[in-house]
């Protein structure tokens, strides 16, 4: 018996702004001005945001810091596109995600001081906190879809992970529980080419991430993620599926992480300047621009407004930030179950001194 | 004779067992051009080349697992681990085979594996980098748990745990990696595992630390010292298999304990140090055995990590209560 080919597959790629900011109008998702004028201030507030929190970290005012430059696009186009009904489980690279869904400039700050108040998301806003054990995230945002179905609710859920993510057990497992399952989930990973120091050809010999997705029996896609037209437009489609019972999504966007890991690393040691120099020049945001520049959406003046007012809110947040008292101690407990056990009630008091003042 | 800080140390017992032993591998996430996050593997990659130190995909589970393999295989793996706080991930590779191959396969396997795996607060790190979660492993039966407290210690217990026949989770002291400089040999030397180490002798009462909390108990030695009260501090190196004799005959010499963790309280190693002076000196005690240790909650963030911390003040004070009982 001859062997046959029972199945075939294909694995698209999508971009519809190209880096000289030319766009592809047939694809081009439904966007008014209004929106299109709002994409670019949120890259423009989350690459602001970005900038002072390496500041404040190297002056010694703020802790560890993962960067988002280059990834703004990816971030805001995709976060753009979810409903506050929806839900949002970031990693820890998430900043720009975060703040379009509605997180506070402050809390952001406050989280990454290492003040766990920060993580407090506001009540109507259905995001998890961050999550830093890389790709743990993954099956909880499926479980979560999970629900949402079991209780009729039309909403989607969005998982943020990269590409070193995909290795894990939990990729596999929370994908296929997804697939299995047909929940309204999708999966955004931003291949930004690195993890640490690690680069995305030695987690995978597959020559995409989007294809893993065929495996478990849905959809993946490929997109420009420095395009914030091609995320939104990606993620808009699977969301919009995903919320009428159609099943999960796995979105690749193709990116890179310009800024070192975090700012505990240093990415010369094991990368070259060149090609960061390469995807310098596919800025999300210079794309966007010169599209909006031809189109009457941008001039100089314009540029100058929203320059300023990023930076305004910026340092209001981190005035605000800096203005909260610190923490109290006792926090250290309340929050361990819905009621303090005796024990640890009784610990909480070997805090204080005899002198009534916090131990060390 | 250099001095070195424990990464240092460590770094040289890494390098000095590959080029003793060609069976030595180093495997983890960012081991390789980088150095690891820590720079204890930095230079591997350049002297034994990617076939001795990978780096590999992100996941914790696959390292600890194909390291269990090699080992079985012939090969003596060295997995990191980046921070205690991704180990999770790996914990039914090491409880499931690492622990047991040996007694499931009635000797015809073994592991002689080295999971090193920086640990503990202090750091002012971001969640997750912080625990110490040592007790998760020395309440596995088969995993020797081994945690160093200075960088001489380090080297010296590190290429014994290289050498071991058996699955060492090698935990290393974070806070200590730069802290402390100390004279480290170039040539070999080994410290056996399983024997602790009395680091300072004394006679009132007797004070268990390992890891990074060995320096505050000796700074809390010292000022108790200064006020004429001279505890015997016990550096247990080794917290799996634990050796019993020399905490039991240390105990009896002293009559009061007190045990200094920063891990959690309930279930941490100082409660099992407790049970055996109990079982073996209880007749000798002249005071409750103390603990000094994390508290039963989740490890704080920087902005309160402190108050979770024993640091010396707390262990002065317990000493003051074991004196006065
Ligand atoms: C389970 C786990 N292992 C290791 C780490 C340490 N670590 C933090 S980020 C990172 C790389 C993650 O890469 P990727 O998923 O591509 O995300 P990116 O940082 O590029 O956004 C590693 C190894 C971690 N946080 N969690
Ligand atoms: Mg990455």
């Amino acid at each position: 018996m001859p062997k046959k080919t029972i199945k075939t597959f294909h694995v698209e790629w999508l971009q519809v702004l190209d880096e000289r900011g030319n766009c592809d109008e047939e694809l081009r998702p439904p966007l008014s001005d209004k929106e299109i004028q709002k994409l670019y201030e949120w890259m423009v507030l989350a690459r602001a945001f970005d900038e002072k929190a390496f500041k404040l970290q190297r002056e010694g005012r703020l802790g560890t810091y993962a960067s988002i430059l280059g990834q703004e696009a990816a971030q805001v186009g995709s976060a753009f596109a979810l409903q506050p009904g929806d839900w949002m489980f970031p990693s820890y690279r998430e900043a720009g995600a975060s703040i379009v869904r509605g997180l506070p400039l402050k809390m952001v700050f406050q989280y990454w001081s290492g003040d766990e108040r920060g993580s407090r998301i506001p009540q109507g806003q259905n995001d998890f906190p961050i999550t830093i054990p890389v790709g743990t995230q993954i099956p909880i945002a499926t479980g979560a879809a999970w629900a949402a179905k079991a209780k009729g609710d039309k909403i989607a859920v969005m998982a943020y992970l990269g590409d070193g993510a995909t290795s894990k057990g939990d990729f596999h497992e929370g994908l296929n529980f997804a697939g299995v399952f047909s929940l309204p989930v999708v999966f955004l990973c931003q291949n930004n080419h690195w993890a640490i120091s690690v680069p995305v050809s030695r987690q995978t010999r597959a020559e995409t991430l989007a294809q893993k997705a065929i495996a478990y029996g849905f959809d993946g896609i490929q997109v420009d993620g420095n395009d914030i037209f091609a995320v939104y437009k990606a993620a808009h489609e699977a969301l919009g599926r995903a919320r009428v019972g159609q099943g999960p999504t796995l979105i690749e966007c193709v990116t890179y992480r310009i800024g070192d890991h975090t700012t505990a690393d240093d990415a010369t040691r094991y990368r070259t300047e060149e090609e960061v120099r390469e995807w310098r020049e596919k800025d999300p945001i210079d794309r966007l621009k010169r599209y909006m520049g031809k189109k009457g959406l941008w001039d100089e003046a314009y540029d100058h407004k929203v320059a300023l007012e990023s930076r305004e809110q910026v340092e209001a947040a981190v005035a605000e930030e800096e203005a909260i008292p610190p923490p109290d101690p006792r926090d250290i407990f309340r929050y361990t179950f819905a009621e303090l056990p005796e024990d640890l009630k009784e610990q909480m008091e070997h805090l204080f001194g005899s002198d009534g003042r916090p131990n060390p | 004779m250099a001095q070195l800080t424990m990464v240092q140390a460590i770094n040289l017992a890494l390098a000095q067992e590959m080029e003793r032993d060609p069976r030595v591998v180093v495997l983890g996430e960012d081991v390789g051009k980088n150095g690891g996050v820590f720079r204890v593997t930095q230079g591997l990659y350049e002297k034994f080349g990617d076939g001795r130190v990978a780096d590999t995909p992100l996941s914790e589970s696959a390292i600890v697992g194909v390291s269990i393999g090699m080992a079985a295989y012939g090969l003596r793996p060295v997995a990191e681990i980046q921070f205690e706080g991704f180990i999770y991930a790996a914990m039914e590779q090491l409880i499931s085979h690492a622990s047991r191959i040996r007694t499931r396969s009635r000797g015809r396997y073994h592991c002689p594996l080295v999971v090193r795996v920086p640990y503990g607060g202090g750091i002012r790190a971001p969640e997750h980098h912080s625990e110490s979660n040592e007790a998760l492993f020395a309440h596995t039966p088969g995993l020797k748990v081994v945690v160093p407290s200075t960088p001489y210690e380090a080297k010296g217990l590190l290429v014994s745990a290289i050498r071991d026949p058996d699955p060492v989770i090698f935990m290393e002291p974070k806070r200590v990696y730069r802290a402390l400089k100390e004279e480290v040999p170039e040539e070999e030397y080994t410290i056996p595992l399983g024997q602790a180490r009395i680091a300072t002798e004394g006679k009132d009462n007797t004070l268990i630390a390992w890891g990074a909390m060995l320096q505050p108990t000796l700074k809390a030695a010292a000022l108790m010292g200064e006020r004429g009260i001279h505890s015997e501090v016990i550096d247990l190196r080794t917290l799996s298999p634990l050796d019993t004799r020399t905490i039991i005959e240390s105990v009896k010499k002293t009559k009061r304990a007190v045990i200094v963790h920063e891990a959690p309280r309930t279930c941490g190693l100082g409660a099992e140090l407790v049970a055996r002076i109990n079982e073996s000196a209880l007749l000798y005690l002249e005071a409750p055995v103390e603990r000094v240790t994390g508290y039963d909650t989740v490890m704080p963030l920087p902005k309160l990590e402190q108050y979770y911390l024993p640091n010396a003040e707390r262990v002065t004070e317990a000493i003051g209560r074991v004196m006065r009982f």
